[in-house]
């Protein structure tokens, strides 16, 4: 099984992060600094150069996103 | 083989809507060809990749808008990618050979992810509106350069937008060359503007999305392949408008969005 994670790059504004962030704050979280979001897809099946391919070709828009693959 | 003899009248111009699961401005985007007097036909994508319909047949393509394959992963991916890996042969050959290629919101996405716009093997991305929401509402975005789409829109064009990811971000680092390389191509077609039709230089909510230079509408460097983020089809008649007693008086006529029909048929009918 693989995990992979997708999430803008680190100088591409976030809306989803800031907005939780600052819904953190008016909760009273005022330890919370910054907050980033990405989204989790599990995949089992593939080879891990597969993996690489389906994130490159599809699962990631390498122009304003980054990827990960953990093997679980 | 569509008839592209110089005889073409308004009549015989067939133009190929591409539907997928989860489009639902298709029968808008029919209603505003046939308006005109031209034939539309809103066909699956399905069709298209499994050969029962050719792209040869028809003169003219609009990908509409909506939320192709519930806008999962990313907005207009799935649909981009399909597009990409089984019909990029045919749609090069159709864009080569000039014949326009209309991409409303989701069809602006899939263009992005399909890698049709804006060329010049520059990738680029929609990601998430800056507001972090679904932006549903009517902004004024100028005409700039936009080869045959734009030849006969006014200057200050008043149209709805209707996404969560129509912010257009430019490759890291790279954001000033490639934007000014898209502007001395002539590749900007819209920019997200004021009332008064000055610049919104990324403000709240005039440039909706949070999209870099205000980049509301994009072609391709030959002009004809154009993708753009607001809706034409929701700004075709007068009565479209929520102010149209107020600016416009009757409600017959029509809105801004018609002129961008009119020069895609336009086009077809004195190319061909």
């Amino acid at each position: 099984m693989w995990e992979v994670r997708i999430y803008y790059k680190k100088g591409v504004q976030d809306p989803e992060g800031d907005t939780t962030l600052q819904g953190l704050k008016m909760l009273g979280f005022d330890c919370a600094e910054e907050v980033k979001t990405a989204k989790i897809f599990w995949i089992r099946g593939c080879d891990r150069e597969e993996v690489e391919k389906i994130c490159r070709r599809f699962l990631a828009n390498t122009t304003s996103q980054d990827y990960e693959i953990l093997q679980l | 083989m569509a008839d592209r003899g110089e005889t073409l009248r308004l009549e015989d111009v067939k133009v190929l809507i591409i539907r997928a699961p989860g489009t639902n401005c298709d029968a808008e985007t029919k209603d505003a060809v046939f308006d005109m007097g031209a034939r539309a036909d809103v066909v699956h994508l399905n069709r298209i990749i499994k050969g029962n319909i050719s792209l040869e047949d028809y003169h003219g393509i609009i990908l509409p808008g909506g939320f192709s394959f519930g806008d999962m992963v990313r907005s207009g991916v799935i649909l981009g990618k399909l597009l990409r890996y089984n019909l990029k042969k045919e749609f090069d050959e159709f864009i080569a050979e000039g014949n326009p290629v209309l991409g409303i919101c989701n069809g602006f996405q899939a263009l992005i992810e399909a890698d049709f716009l804006p060329g010049l093997d520059i990738s680029l991305a929609l990601g998430k509106n800056i507001s972090a929401r679904f932006e549903d509402r009517w902004c004024h975005i100028k005409r700039y350069r936009g080869g045959l789409f734009t030849r006969s829109v006014g200057e200050l064009v008043k149209i709805p937008v209707a996404n969560g990811e129509g912010r257009l971000i430019l490759p890291e680092g790279k954001e000033e060359k490639i934007y000014e390389e898209l502007g001395e191509n002539r590749q900007i077609a819209f920019k997200y503007a004021t009332g008064e039709g000055k610049p919104a230089m990324g403000s709240y909510p005039e440039n909706p999305s949070g999209s870099y230079g205000d980049i509301a509408g994009l072609t391709n460097n030959a002009g004809n392949v154009m993708g753009m983020m607001p809706h034409p089809e929701r700004a075709f008649y007068r009565y479209m408008y929520p102010d149209w007693t107020r600016d416009y008086g009757k409600p017959e006529g029509y809105g801004d969005g018609y002129y961008i029909f009119k020069d895609m048929l336009d086009y077809i009918v004195k190319k061909l």
